[in-house]
């Protein structure tokens, strides 16, 4: 820091106008943000951790859950991830429709996991197990539904950027968002990997 | 227990009739007071033709200075109202005695206690915090907006939906009567049933949105922007200070907005989280609510730690003293901050293996924060202390933040907080410490770089004023409490039997006095300043002598902040370019890439606001409309791909010219 | 050539070699067919056996079992990380590692903070409590 001696005057200035990369901050923002998000997670799973045992005389797991359901909706996750993931490298060679096709089929995958858990959740509210029936039901439902509401969103921007991307193809601003979506929607994942090994597995060892 | 169903309600109103008017004589008149003046406010704005410039220069701006400004302005108002409160509690306690009831009823009180905590945290504190890092950090990195310039104007108009949507608690309904965090199971619908608590949750969490995203917008603006040269331990040291704030922003709000989602479900579905019965657990709220606390309040103190620096920095025209260890002191806070939350439930009933380890993690956050003291006292020790406002509220902030941190010690030791927990000592340490270092550290701060945002100097004689009574009276105010405290007075109470303890809070409520007598004077200053604003004008754009590169543009700096950027070869860059004789480039001026302005952000946060107000009052209507309308808006927003424009070389030229001629005729 | 001019010059050169490979040197990889498959076979693999473990009634120590599924959780959550998240330690000058390792810490903190705090006060203030959430019968 003691470096400085004596300094051409012009030193002190970028006299020579440099560009900014556009949209250089917005991948590390957005992956900030998706650490914020992961720390509701954190709220979430600390409070299935605590109150997840709290069945208030009511049903537990064993009572409940179905482990094919839970394998099969797994499966829509994975292979919507790996989908996405070709999504991705159709996009870096520049091929609009085998981006666009394989983002459709990722939105297939998305809104067959939403349905699944649509009608698990269905099932469970009309076997007397609602989020109001004990804690650890409130816990559950809140948590994996927290976890729902966020592929739901992550669809509806699917579609949006799917309309986005076909009116004005892959322009680097379409990239961008393209990446950002990608991370969400491996992120959401990464949860689902919580999820399922947290409240489904270890509840019915 | 779900939503009551004995609570009449109609589809289109939902819960909100005649009766939400409160019946009292004291919210009536305020009401008149607040009508006529925003009536005669609104007239000057029509009169004046203000709307349109409002709108286009301020309210949809994407300048992270004007942000900043209104985040400021914001923050003043919500003080005015906070202060407000607190001097209503300091009236009726001081005459609550011998059988009186005093002057306030137990539902009014008790919503006054939980306004002034909310408001004084929420929507002073944070909002003046992030104006002023909203600021000053791109200027002093040398950058020429925030990273997301859009996000930034979002965030502060969700703080504002947020404020407003407590302000209106005011007049329509009632505000939560629980104390500031809400805890349950008194914020459960069985015991809170109305509308109080539910303004508390929308209005948070609105307004924490806007924190959220503006905690990442500053955190990404500090990684990817600094000007060239600018490594991190040549950062100066508010922006490393804010740099650690906003990493706690974006890692400790989430898990409020994720507890407070959690309560309104409890209220609004019927789940059984924070319940008494069906297995919940109402200190699991508690936890989950300190782990966000915690580390709001170094949100709060650290920013201001960074002003101090800089202060006594310029002050004492040295550099600081130890500025490696102020660094590696702040990230040490940073991180302890997230170890000590149990210490504000001590009492709970946990045993002594966890009692014990967050009372000695409390006890070593405190060693970070006395070297920063010595830090500025080596800053300050055999230098010409130039004793300028910003100074001397430095030096009232070192002897009072001392006291409150020494009372934060002793209530880390568990068995003393036993006996203090929930008493007047612990409300006199709380303010101790949020007074003596956040306030006298924003008006330090105030009193820094209002020349450097309008251009002209604030009047030290009012100046002086304001601090000897506001410095004076904190204490006359707050020792009271300490002792009351250590009698065994808890906070919150509303009327007393012994009368030996009115004269301690006949003296509290004369300290208030002098406290509202600094603030008058402090807005006179403020008037007297712009009256006068031609002979306290800065020239220079570096009023102070100044160490970093905020002083290096014009006093107020040009919209793009820097018209070349500028490059640093270590610590105090504008300091460097002093010493070493730097002129300001004279080549080819060059069209400047900006952000427009833009709209949306008003309309989401408005619809927010809405969405908001309809859920208070079960007007499932209007909330499944506008929550469609925040959806639309935002997805329609990013249809628009041209969101920038250039400001062109003419314009830029211009503007340097002018800041030549004004330099020259300043002799410098 | 003073050390001022110096960095001044080597700073230019860092400029000038952005502004080339501005497109591609941004630190970001976008995997390619052979990457997404071996992450997607790994986390096939790493999700069937807790499952299937899980579904065939799960080993003799309840403990086992439990530390098995966790295990492979850990594993897949890392494999996802780097097979479709392409997490490494250069991009945006690892500032994004900085911060998953910075969530990560509060994560920890928060999760097992939580879990022994609310343990323990349910031990001293609720003993009744413990025996529901143990299984031990209400």
């Amino acid at each position: 820091m003691s470096t400085v001696t004596q300094a051409a005057p012009g030193d002190f200035w970028e006299v020579e106008p440099h560009h900014h990369h556009e949209g250089a901050s917005t991948s590390i923002g957005f992956w900030i943000y998706l650490m914020s998000d992961c720390l509701m997670f954190a709220v979430l799973f600390a409070v299935f951790g605590v109150l997840g045992g709290s069945y208030a005389a009511g049903p537990g797991p064993k009572d409940l859950f179905d482990l094919e359901l839970v394998a099969l909706n797994t499966a829509f996750l994975l292979l919507s991830s790996i989908t996405y993931g070709f999504a991705m490298l159709a996009m870096v060679k520049e091929n609009t429709r085998g981006t666009l096709m394989w983002l459709g089929i990722t939105l297939v995958f998305g809104l067959l996991f939403l349905a699944v858990e649509i009608y698990e959740f269905n099932h469970l509210i009309h076997l007397g197990a609602g989020p109001q029936r004990s804690a650890f039901l409130s816990a559950f439902f809140a948590l994996v539904g927290t976890h729902g509401l966020h592929v739901a969103f992550g669809c509806l921007w699917l579609v949006t950027l799917m309309i986005q991307i076909r009116q004005r193809g892959l322009i680097p601003a379409n990239r961008r968002r393209l990446a950002c979506l990608s991370m969400f929607w491996h992120f959401l994942d990464v949860i689902w990997i919580g999820v399922f090994t947290f409240v489904y597995l270890l509840g019915m060892i | 227990m779900a939503v009551p169903s004995d609570i009449q309600t109609t589809f289109l109103l939902g819960r909100l009739d005649w009766n939400a008017i409160p019946q009292d004589p004291i919210v009536w008149a305020t009401g008149v007071v607040v009508a006529i003046g925003g009536a005669g406010l609104l007239w000057m704005l029509h009169k004046y033709r203000l709307w349109s410039y409002l709108w286009h220069e301020w309210f949809t701006t994407v300048d992270h200075k004007k942000i900043g400004i209104m985040y400021v302005v914001l923050a003043l108002i919500m003080f005015v109202r906070g202060f407000a409160d607190a001097i209503m509690m300091r009236l009726q306690q001081a005459i609550a005695f011998g059988g009186s009831e005093g002057y306030l009823n137990a539902h009014h009180y008790d919503q006054i206690f939980s306004a002034h905590g909310v408001i004084m945290i929420f929507f002073v504190a944070m909002p003046f915090v992030t104006g002023l890092m909203n600021y000053v950090v791109p200027l002093q990195i040398g950058a020429r907006d925030v990273s997301f310039p859009f996000l930034n104007n979002l965030s502060f108009w969700m703080t504002v939906g947020g404020a407003v949507l407590v302000m209106m608690s005011l007049f329509v309904g009632e505000f939560a009567q629980t104390g500031w965090l809400a805890f349950p199971p008194l914020s459960g619908i069985g015991y809170s049933p109305y509308v109080g608590v539910d303004y508390y949750i929308w209005g948070l969490q609105v307004a924490g949105v806007g924190t959220t995203l503006s905690g990442i917008n500053l955190l990404v603006t500090i990684i990817k922007m600094r000007a060239p040269g600018m490594t991190m331990m040549r950062m100066p040291i508010f922006t490393w200070t804010s740099l650690c704030t906003n990493i706690l922003i974006v890692a400790s709000f989430p898990v409020l907005t994720a507890t407070l989602v959690l309560l309104t479900l409890d209220r609004y579905v019927g789940t059984n989280f924070f319940t008494n019965d069906l297995g919940g657990n109402a200190m699991m709220y508690v936890n989950l609510i300190w782990i966000w606390g915690h580390p709001e309040v170094y949100i709060l103190i650290l920013p201001l730690f960074g002003v101090y620096s800089e202060v006594v920095a310029t002050f004492t025209g040295k550099r600081l003293f130890g500025y490696t260890s102020m660094v590696y002191a702040t990230v040490c806070i940073t991180i302890l901050s997230y170890l000590v939350w149990l210490h504000h439930f001590f009492t709970m009933g946990s045993g002594a293996s966890v009692n014990s380890f967050f009372g000695i993690t409390t006890m070593i956050i405190s060693v970070p924060t006395g070297a920063k003291i010595f830090n500025w006292l080596f800053t300050m020790y055999r230098s010409r202390i130039r004793f300028e406002l910003p100074m001397m509220w430095t030096i009232a902030f070192m002897l009072t933040f001392v006291i409150g941190g020494m009372t934060g010690v002793l209530l880390a030791v568990p068995p003393a907080d036993f006996v203090l927990h929930n008493s007047l000592f612990l409300v006199a340490h709380f303010h101790n410490v949020i007074i003596g270092g956040v306030l006298f550290g924003l008006f330090a701060a105030v009193y820094y770089w209002w020349p450097k945002a309008f251009g002209f100097r604030l009047d030290p004689w009012w100046g002086k004023v304001s601090f000897w009574f506001w410095v004076v009276g904190f204490w006359v105010a707050f020792a009271p409490l300490y002792i009351l405290g250590l009698m065994g007075v808890t906070r919150r109470v509303r009327v007393f039997d012994d009368p030996s303890l009115q004269i301690w809070f006949v003296i509290a409520a004369f300290g208030a006095v002098l406290i509202a007598i600094g603030i008058a004077a402090m807005f006179i200053q403020f008037g007297v300043s712009i009256a006068r604003r031609d002979q306290l004008r800065d020239e220079t754009g570096d009023p102070w002598d100044g160490r970093t590169l905020e002083w290096a543009t014009s006093s107020p700096p040009p919209a793009y902040n820097f018209a070349f950027t500028p490059v640093s070869h270590g610590l105090d860059t504008w300091w460097d370019m002093k010493r070493y004789g730097q002129t300001r480039p004279r080549a080819a001026y060059v069209p400047i890439h900006m952000p427009k302005n833009t709209g949306t952000g008003v309309i989401v946060a408005g619809l927010s606001t809405i969405c908001g107000f309809a859920l208070v009052w079960y007007i499932w209507w209007l909330a499944a409309l506008s929550f469609a309308g925040i959806v639309i808006a935002s997805i329609l927003h990013t249809f628009n791909y041209a969101r920038d424009y250039h400001i062109p070389a003419e314009e830029v030229r211009a503007t340097e010219d002018a800041r030549d001629r004004q330099l020259a005729s300043a002799g410098v | 050539m003073t050390s001022i001019e110096a960095q001044g010059d080597k700073h230019r050169a860092e400029r000038q070699a952005e502004a080339h490979g501005d497109q591609h040197d941004d630190g970001h990889d976008h995997g390619s067919v052979r990457s997404y498959l071996t992450g997607f076979v790994l986390s096939v693999i790493l999700t069937a056996i807790p499952f299937a473990i899980v579904m065939a009634g799960g080993f003799e120590s309840r403990f086992l079992t439990a530390a098995v599924v966790v295990g492979m959780a850990i594993v897949q959550i890392l494999v996802h990380m780097v097979y479709f998240l392409h997490m490494n330690t250069r991009s945006d000058e690892g500032w994004t590692m900085m911060a998953l390792i910075f969530t990560v810490v509060i994560l920890v903190i928060v999760l097992s903070g939580s879990l022994w705090v609310m343990y323990n006060m349910n031990t001293n203030m609720m003993p009744q409590m413990n025996h529901e959430a143990l299984g031990l019968g209400s």
